[in-house]
C-alpha cells in the first residue's frame, strides 16, 4: 500500500575484515582478498538465513526481543550444533578493542576460577510461577462497558492508569496488574530543587552538626517541599535498607531525624509514602544490630526514639482503612511472643508497643511481664553466657520498669503490697512495687510542684548520642546533649525528641539545681565526650548564661540508675528566676509542663535563643515571651 | 520433508514421502470417482511446457511418470506397482513416458509453445502445489528438481531485465484506471521471477541493480519476502532455500477480469516482449474471470499471501459445515423447570443460533455432515454427565450483545521469567495449563478443587473395589497441590490443549514431539514422533481421541491418541504451519500458516478445501464460530479476517491491534468475538453484526468480489487494556464470562 520506509536490503554485507579476523582466530592466516569476499556474501547470506528463523522462535515464544536461544534454536532447526554458552536474558555485552589499523567487537570470555564460583553463596531461588486472576466486571444492564475505552479514545485510556489518585480509584476492576498501583509518572524537579535536594540530603547525613540542625530545620518548616517528599521517602528507605545492613548507627540516627523532621512539617501529608516510611522506622525499632559493637554503642537509644516516632505516625495517619496502628501492634506483638527473639528486637518491640499509650501497656505488656521476668532472670542470674545479652536484659528490664510502673500506679489500687507485687510479677515484681511506690510519690510531689509554679520535665535519655564514640566525621571533641536554657524555656515537646548528634561544640552547661526541693544550688551539668552517657556533673556557679534559671533533677531510679544511658526517668525541674536581661515582668514565669518520657531533649546548639516550635498543649501555654 | 534437502535422506522420511503421495494420488482419484471437481495434482512438470500435444492429460500423465521415476529411484518397487495399477499406465508406456519427459525437461520449453501454454493457463483446473512441493525436496540431484531449476535456464540478455520491466511498468500506468488496479498484481510474481533468473544464471550485479531499483515498488505486505529475497544474491544460495523452492515450484496465482488480460496479452504480443510472456506463461497462474475488473481495496484485500490468491476453483468443494446432532441423553429429572428447559436446550446447545434461524432441532442440518462420517468415539458416562452440567450451565447462561458486554477475568502468571508460550483451559474452566519456554508444561487447578493424582499401582492394589466411592478412594490425597508441573520435553513448549473429557493435556514442543499426558496420573503417556522440526500448534478435536499438530516442516499431521503414528498429512502449505484448529463438528480442521494462508482440510480424505488468501502476515490464531459456519483468523500484521466457510468468501475484516493477534474466541452463542494480542488488549467485536452485513449480497456470493466495509471501528465494542501483559489466550466459561491469559512482562 503506501510507501514505507524501506532498507537497503541488498547491500548489507559483513566487512571482509572480519572474515580474516575469524579465519585467524581459526588458525588460517593469509586469506585471499578473494575468498574473503567470497566468504562475505556465503556468511552473510547465512546469517541472515539463521535470523530470519530465529524470528520465528521468537513468534511463537510470544516476545518481542529476540535471544540468543532463538538463534540456538534456529542453528538446531539447520542441523547446525547451537552456539553454547550464549544464554543471556537480556544482552551479551561485545566489547570493543582496536589496534594495528583493526577494530573488532568481541564478546569477552572471562577465565573463571571454578572454586570461586562453588564457593559462592547459591542464588535466590527464583519465585515460582503463579496464577492472579483479576477481573473486569460488567453490569449486564449496564450500556456501555465500566472501564471500557470507546474507539478512538485508547490513548486517552493509557494515561488514565497514571498518577496515584487513578491508581487508587482504579485499584479495583479492570484486568490490570500487580503493578498496577504504582505510580508510572515521574514528578520533574527543577534545577532549584534538585540542588536544594541534594544540599539538604548530604547535610542532613553529613559530618556538620550545624549543617544538619539548619538542614533538620528547613525540612520541618518549609513549605512547598511537597515535590520531594517521595525522593526524600525514597532516600530514608533506601537509606535505612543500606544501613541497617552495615550496621550504621549514626546513619540510622540521622535518617530518623530526617523522618522527624518531615513529620513536623505542618505542610507536608505523609500518608501516601508511610508504606516507604514505616518499613524504615519500623526496622530501626526493632532490627536485631543496629551497630556494629551492640554491647557498647547505644542502640537503644535509636530504637526508643524510633518508636515514639511510630508512636506519633501511628496516632497521626492511622485510619480504619490502613488499620495502621493495628497492624504495627500486631507486628510487634508477634515478635515479642516469639521465645527465639533476640534482647535487641524484645526491646524493640516492647518499646514500640509502650510508646503506643498506656491502654496498649495494659493489654499487651503487663500480662507478659511475669514471663519476660523469668526470662531476665535467666539472663541475669543464670551462668552467664554472653555479655551482650546481659545488657540487652538489662535494657528490657529497665525499659519494662519505666513503662509498666507509671499505668500499673494509675490503674492498680492502694496499697502497694510486696507480696502481691511478687506474686503478679514474680521476678519483677520487687522492682516494681519500688517503682510504682516511687512514681506515686512523685505524682503526689508534682501536684505540689505544679501549685508551686514549676517547670517539669521528664526526661529519660538527655545524653544518646555521647555513647557513640565511633561515630566517623565528628571531630575529637563531642559535647552531645546540650540542654541550653535561653531566657525563656524551650525544652519542652510532646513530639518526639531528637537525639541529638555529635556537635563540633566542645562544652556546654547545663544550669541546674541539683536536690529537690533546694532551689538554691546551681549546678552545671557539663556533658563531654566521655564514653559513659552519664553527665558529668559540677557544682559550678553559673557565670556563663546570664539567665539563671534553677533545674532540678530528680533522678526516679537512684544516682546509679543514671549511669549506662540514664535510662531511668529522670525529671527535670526547671525554675525560671526573674534575670536582669529580661524584659518580663518581675514576676517569675509561671508556666509548668510536663513532657512525658520525651527523649533527649530538643537542644538547639546555637547559643541563640530558639524556641522549638511545639504543638503540644503541655508547652502551649508556657514560655515567658 | 524439509529434513531431506538438508540432511542425507533417511528411510523414515522416505517413508512419510511416500505414504503422502500415495495418499495424494489416492485422494484426488476418489474425489474424481465422487464426482467432485477433479483435482489432478500438476507437479513438478508446472515448470516444463508440454513437449508433446499439450492437453491436461498429458500433462497429468507427466505427473504420473515423475513420481513413477522418483519412486523407482529410491526403489520402492510396491509403491511403484500401486500406482501404476491405479493410474492404469502399462509399463512400456511409463518408460517411454519418461524418457519423453526427461527429453522435454531438458530441452526446455520453447518459446513457440506460448499459444498452448496460454490455453493451458486459462483451461487448467486445480493444482495441488503439496504435490509438487513433495518431490521437488527430494533432493537437489533428482532428476524432478533439475527440471524446476531448468525453468530458468533459458534466458534472454541480462542487461534488458530492466527494460522489460519498466517497459511493463509504463504500459500498466498507461492502462484505464480500472484495469490497472489488476495488472498492479503482476509486478510482484514478475519481480520475483526476473530476479531469481538474473541470480540464477550467475548475473549478479545485474540483479543486484534490478532488486534495488524495483524492490521499493512493491507493495508493503511482500516485505518479509523481499527480506529473504534480498539476502539471496547466488546461484548456491537457491538450493536449500525453503522460500524460494515455493516460488519456484508453485504457481503464482493471480486473478485478473477477461478484459485486463486481454489488454496486456495485446500489449505483450506487439512488444514480443517474450521474456515478460515466458515467465507469465510458467510461473504464473492466471484465473480469468468474466465480469467486472476489481478495484485496487478488493484486491488488496485478497492479496498478500506467499503464491498469490486461491483459485476460485480451490474454493468450489461443499464443505459440511453444520453441526452434527447431539447424542440424546437422559437428563435426571432435577424439577419440573429444569426438564422443560433442558428438552429444548439439549439440541440447542452448541449451536443456539440455529433457533434463531428457524431450523427445527430435532431435523438434521442440510449443511451437517453424516453422523458417522468420521468415526466419532462412543460417550462414557463421565461424558454424559459432563454434558448434563453442560446443559445446566448453559441455561444461566449470560446472553451477550453490544448491551451487554462480557465480564473479564484475567489470569495474570506472575514470575514467568522463562516465557510463557501457551496457555489453555478446558472447556469448564476448571483448570488451566501453560506451556513454558523452559520445556515444562503446568497445570494449575482454577477452583478449590486441588489436583490429585492417583494412587500408585501397589496401593491401589489394596482399596475396596466395590465401594461406592472408589473412584474417590483411588486418588492420592497426599498429592494435592494447586498446580502440577509436566516434566518431558526437551524444547520450549509452543502449544497446550485440553481434550474435552480433562483427562488428558496435549503439549508440542520445539524438539519435534506431541506429548500426551494424563492428567490423572500427571504423566507423560505418549510421546507422538512423526513431526522432525518444532511443532507450533497442537489441539485436540471437540470430541475427543482425535488431535491436530503442525509445525515447521509444513505439514500438518492428525493423529489418534491410541495410534502412534498419524493418520492423515495435509500438505501443500507453503511455509511453517502456525496454528491449528479443529471445526466444531470435527469433520475439518483448519490451518493457518507462515505462508500467510488459512486452509481447511477434510479429515475424511485428507483434501484441501478452502484456500483463504488474504493476510499479510503468519497467522497466529484461528477461531470457529460456535455454529460452524465463520472462521476468524489473526495474524502478526493485527488485523483479524473473518471467513464464509460455506461460500469460501472473505466477510470481514477487524483492524484495531497493533500487535500479533495470538488469540481469538467466539462466545458461546458467537453474538461477540474476542481478540486477544501481543499489544496488551483484549477486544470485543460484534460479530453478529460482521456477519449480517455481508451475507445479503448475491453477487458477491458469485465472484468471491468482495467490498468490505472501509471502517471495521463501528464493530468494535470494546478496548481492555493490560499494563504489560500480552494477551496469548481467551476462553469464554459456559455461562459466557471471559477468560483471558498471559504472562506479565516488566
Amino acid at each position: 500500500m503506501e510507501d514505507e520506509w524501506r532498507p537497503k536490503q541488498c547491500s548489507v554485507l559483513l566487512p571482509t575484515e572480519s572474515m580474516k579476523t575469524m579465519a585467524e582466530s581459526v588458525g588460517v592466516g593469509q586469506l585471499q582478498e578473494e575468498s574473503c569476499v567470497a566468504l562475505t556474501e556465503e556468511v552473510s547470506y547465512r546469517i541472515k538465513e539463521i535470523i530470519q528463523d530465529a524470528l520465528k522462535f521468537m513468534h511463537h515464544g510470544k516476545r518481542r526481543k529476540l535471544t540468543s536461544n532463538d538463534i540456538d534454536h534456529a542453528l538446531k532447526m539447520k542441523n547446525v550444533e547451537p552456539l553454547y554458552g550464549f544464554q543471556s536474558q537480556e544482552f551479551i555485552p561485545f566489547r570493543f578493542a582496536s589496534g594495528g589499523g583493526r577494530e573488532l567487537h568481541f564478546y569477552e570470555e572471562k577465565e573463571v576460577d571454578l572454586s570461586d564460583i562453588i564457593n559462592t553463596p547459591l542464588p535466590r531461588v527464583p519465585l515460582e510461577v503463579s496464577l492472579k486472576a483479576s477481573k473486569e466486571q460488567q453490569k449486564t444492564e449496564s450500556t456501555e462497558p465500566l472501564k471500557a475505552v470507546k474507539p478512538g479514545q485508547e490513548e486517552e485510556g493509557a494515561i488514565q492508569g497514571k498518577g496515584q489518585g487513578a491508581a487508587a480509584t482504579e485499584g479495583k476492576g479492570k484486568e490490570k496488574n500487580v503493578a498496577r498501583l504504582k505510580a508510572r509518572s515521574t514528578h520533574e524537579l527543577s534545577v532549584e530543587q534538585q540542588l536544594y535536594y541534594k544540599e539538604i540530603t548530604e547535610a542532613c547525613v553529613g559530618s556538620c552538626e550545624a549543617k544538619r540542625a539548619e538542614a533538620l530545620q528547613s525540612i520541618a518548616t518549609d513549605p512547598g517541599l511537597y515535590q520531594m517528599l517521595p525522593r526524600f521517602s525514597t532516600f530514608i528507605s533506601e537509606g535505612v535498607r543500606v544501613n541497617v545492613v552495615q550496621n550504621n548507627l549514626a546513619l540510622l540516627i540521622y535518617l530518623m531525624r530526617m523522618v522527624k523532621a518531615l513529620m513536623d512539617n505542618p505542610t507536608l501529608y505523609l500518608e501516601k509514602y508511610l508504606h516507604e516510611l514505616i518499613p524504615a522506622v519500623v526496622t530501626c525499632i526493632v532490627s536485631k544490630q543496629l551497630c556494629l559493637r551492640p554491647d557498647v554503642d547505644n542502640h537503644w537509644a535509636l530504637r526508643d526514639f524510633a518508636a515514639r516516632l511510630m508512636a506519633q505516625s501511628c496516632k497521626t495517619f492511622s485510619t480504619t482503612t490502613n488499620n495502621i496502628q493495628s497492624r504495627i501492634t500486631k507486628t510487634f506483638t508477634k515478635s515479642l511472643l516469639d521465645d527465639r527473639t533476640q534482647w535487641t528486637t524484645r526491646y524493640g518491640c516492647i518499646a514500640g508497643l509502650s510508646e503506643l499509650g498506656p491502654d496498649v501497656i495494659k493489654t499487651l505488656i503487663l500480662p507478659r511481664l511475669p514471663v519476660e521476668g523469668a526470662r531476665i532472670k535467666a539472663v541475669l542470674e543464670g551462668p552467664v553466657i554472653s555479655n551482650i545479652d546481659k545488657i540487652g536484659a538489662e535494657h528490657v528490664q529497665s525499659l519494662l520498669l519505666k513503662h509498666c510502673a507509671g499505668v500499673i500506679a494509675k490503674t492498680r489500687p492502694l496499697p502497694d503490697n510486696l507480696e502481691q507485687y511478687r506474686a503478679d510479677y514474680s521476678y519483677l515484681g520487687p522492682l516494681l512495687h519500688s517503682h510504682v511506690v516511687k512514681a506515686r510519690a512523685q505524682a503526689t510531689l508534682q501536684a505540689q510542684q505544679v501549685n508551686r509554679t514549676t517547670v517539669t520535665i521528664t526526661q529519660s535519655r538527655p545524653t544518646l548520642p555521647a555513647s557513640q564514640s565511633s561515630l566517623g566525621g565528628t571531630g575529637g571533641s563531642r559535647a552531645p546533649s546540650i540542654i541550653k536554657v535561653p531566657s525563656s524555656l524551650t525544652l519542652m515537646s510532646t513530639r518526639p525528641g531528637t537525639p541529638t548528634q555529635p556537635s563540633p561544640s566542645a562544652t556546654k552547661y547545663i544550669v541546674m539545681a541539683t536536690s529537690a526541693g533546694a532551689a538554691s544550688t546551681q549546678q552545671v551539668i557539663t556533658l563531654g565526650a566521655s564514653q559513659s552517657s552519664s553527665p558529668v556533673t559540677s557544682t559550678v556557679p553559673s557565670s556563663a548564661s546570664a539567665q539563671q534559671p534553677l533545674v532540678k533533677v530528680e533522678t526516679a531510679g537512684g544516682g546509679a540508675s543514671s549511669v549506662g544511658g540514664s535510662r531511668t526517668l529522670q525529671k527535670y525541674i526547671v525554675v525560671s528566676l526573674p534575670t536582669s536581661s529580661s524584659s518580663s515582668s518581675s514576676s517569675e514565669t509561671k508556666s509548668s509542663t510536663t513532657v512525658p518520657s520525651s527523649s533527649a531533649s530538643p537542644i538547639s546548639a546555637e547559643p541563640t535563643v530558639k524556641t522549638e516550635r511545639s504543638e503540644s498543649p503541655g508547652a502551649s501555654f508556657h514560655g515567658s515571651h | 520433508m524439509a529434513a531431506v534437502q538438508d540432511a542425507p535422506v533417511e528411510a523414515d522420511n522416505e517413508k512419510e514421502i511416500k505414504t503422502e503421495t500415495l495418499n495424494d494420488a489416492a485422494g484426488n482419484h476418489a474425489s474424481a470417482a465422487g464426482g467432485v471437481i477433479p483435482s489432478p495434482p500438476v507437479a513438478s512438470t508446472s515448470s516444463s511446457g508440454p513437449a508433446k500435444a499439450g492437453g491436461p492429460g498429458s500433462e497429468e500423465q507427466q505427473t504420473l511418470m515423475a513420481v513413477l521415476q522418483f519412486l523407482k529411484k529410491n526403489n520402492f518397487v510396491g509403491a511403484v506397482d500401486v500406482l501404476r495399477r491405479e493410474a492404469g499406465i502399462l509399463e512400456d508406456s511409463d518408460e517411454s513416458q519418461g524418457q519423453e519427459l526427461a527429453a522435454s525437461a531438458l530441452g526446455g520449453a520453447e518459446a513457440g509453445d506460448a499459444t498452448c501454454t496460454l490455453s493451458r493457463a486459462s483451461s487448467c483446473t486445480t493444482s495441488t502445489p503439496a504435490v509438487a512441493a513433495a518431490p521437488a525436496k527430494g533432493g537437489e540431484d533428482q532428476p524432478d528438481v533439475n527440471v524446476v531449476l531448468s525453468a530458468y535456464s533459458q534466458q534472454g540478455d541480462p542487461a534488458l531485465y530492466q527494460g522489460y520491466y519498466s517497459g511493463l511498468k509504463k504500459f500498466v500506468e498507461s492502462v484505464l484506471d480500472c484495469h490497472r488496479a489488476e495488472l498492479s498484481q503482476l509486478f510482484y510474481p514478475l519481480f520475483v521471477h526476473m530476479y531469481l533468473e538474473l541470480v540464477y544464471n550467475n548475473h549478479e550485479t545485474e540483479a543486484k541493480a534490478f532488486f534495488e531499483k524495483f524492490s521499493g515498488d512493491q507493495e508493503c505486505y511482500y516485505q518479509d519476502d523481499l527480506r529473504v529475497l534480498s539476502g539471496l544474491t547466488k546461484k548456491e544460495h537457491m538450493k536449500g532455500n525453503e522460500t524460494l523452492l515455493d516460488f519456484r515450484t508453485s504457481k503464482f496465482v493471480l486473478r485478473i477480469s477477461r478484459d485486463s488480460y486481454q489488454l496486456l496479452k495485446r500489449h505483450l504480443q506487439e512488444r514480443q516482449n517474450n521474456q515478460i510472456w515466458n515467465i507469465i506463461q510458467e510461473h504464473l497462474y492466471i484465473d480469468i474471470f468474466d465480469g467486472m475488473p476489481r478495484s485496487k481495496s478488493q484486491i488488496d484485500s485478497m492479496s498478500g499471501s506467499l503464491a498469490g490468491e486461491a483459485k476460485r476453483e480451490a474454493n468450489k468443494a461443499k464443505v459440511f459445515y453444520g453441526l452434527l446432532k447431539e447424542p440424546e441423553i437422559d437428563v435426571p429429572l432435577d424439577d419440573e423447570d429444569e426438564e422443560g428447559e433442558n428438552e429444548e436446550g439439549k439440541p440447542k446447545k452448541k449451536k443456539p443460533k440455529k433457533d434463531s434461524m428457524g431450523s427445527k432441532s430435532k431435523k438434521q442440518d442440510p449443511n451437517a455432515p453424516q453422523q458417522n462420517r468420521i468415526p466419532l468415539p462412543e460417550l462414557k458416562d463421565s461424558d454424559k454427565l459432563d454434558k448434563i452440567m453442560y446443559m445446566k450451565e448453559a441455561t444461566k447462561r449470560i446472553r451477550l450483545g453490544p448491551e451487554s458486554l462480557p465480564s473479564i477475568c484475567f489470569y495474570t502468571f506472575l514470575n514467568a521469567y522463562q516465557g510463557l508460550t501457551a496457555v489453555d483451559f478446558t472447556d469448564d474452566s476448571s483448570l488451566i495449563a501453560g506451556g513454558f519456554a523452559d520445556s515444562t508444561v503446568r497445570v494449575w487447578s482454577v477452583t478449590p478443587k486441588k489436583l490429585r493424582s492417583v494412587k500408585s499401582a501397589a496401593d491401589l492394589n489394596l482399596i475396596d473395589k466395590e465401594s461406592d466411592d472408589v473412584l474417590e478412594r483411588i486418588m492420592d490425597e497426599k498429592s494435592a497441590s494447586e498446580s502440577k508441573i509436566l516434566y518431558g520435553h526437551s524444547g520450549p513448549v509452543y502449544g497446550v490443549s485440553f481434550s474435552p473429557d480433562r483427562n488428558y493435556l496435549l503439549s508440542c514442543s520445539e524438539d519435534g514431539t506431541v506429548r500426551l499426558w494424563s492428567l490423572q496420573t500427571f504423566t507423560c503417556l505418549v510421546g507422538y514422533k512423526g513431526h522432525n522440526y518444532p511443532v507450533w500448534d497442537t489441539q485436540f478435536s471437540p470430541y475427543g481421541y482425535y488431535f491436530i499438530s503442525g509445525g515447521h516442516d509444513r505439514v500438518a499431521r492428525l493423529w489418534a491418541t491410541d495410534h502412534y503414528q498419524p493418520l492423515r498429512m495435509f500438505a501443500g502449505h507453503l511455509a511453517d504451519i502456525t496454528c491449528t484448529q479443529f471445526h466444531p463438528n470435527s469433520n475439518y480442521v483448519a490451518t493457518g500458516s507462515a505462508d500467510r494462508t488459512v486452509r481447511l482440510w477434510d479429515i475424511l480424505n485428507g483434501n484441501c478445501v478452502r484456500i483463504f488468501t488474504g493476510h499479510k502476515g503468519p497467522i497466529h490464531s484461528l477461531a470457529f464460530s460456535p455454529n460452524g459456519k465463520y472462521l476468524a483468523s489473526g495474524a502478526t500484521d493485527g488485523r483479524v479476517l473473518l471467513w464464509d466457510i460455506g461460500h469460501g468468501l472473505m466477510i470481514g475484516e477487524l483492524k484495531g491491534h497493533t500487535d500479533t493477534v495470538y488469540s481469538l474466541k467466539f462466545s458461546r452463542d458467537g453474538e461477540i468475538l474476542a481478540s486477544g494480542s501481543m499489544d496488551n488488549t483484549v477486544r470485543l467485536w460484534d460479530s453478529i453484526k460482521a456477519f449480517d452485513d455481508i451475507e445479503t449480497d448475491d453477487f458477491t456470493a458469485a465472484t468471491g468480489h468482495i467490498h468490505l466495509p472501509e471502517n471495521s471501528q463501528e464493530l468494535l465494542l470494546g478496548t481492555y487494556m493490560t499494563k504489560s501483559t500480552p494477551v496469548i489466550h481467551l476462553h469464554f466459561t459456559r455461562r459466557n464470562l471471559l477468560l483471558a491469559a498471559g504472562a506479565y512482562n516488566p
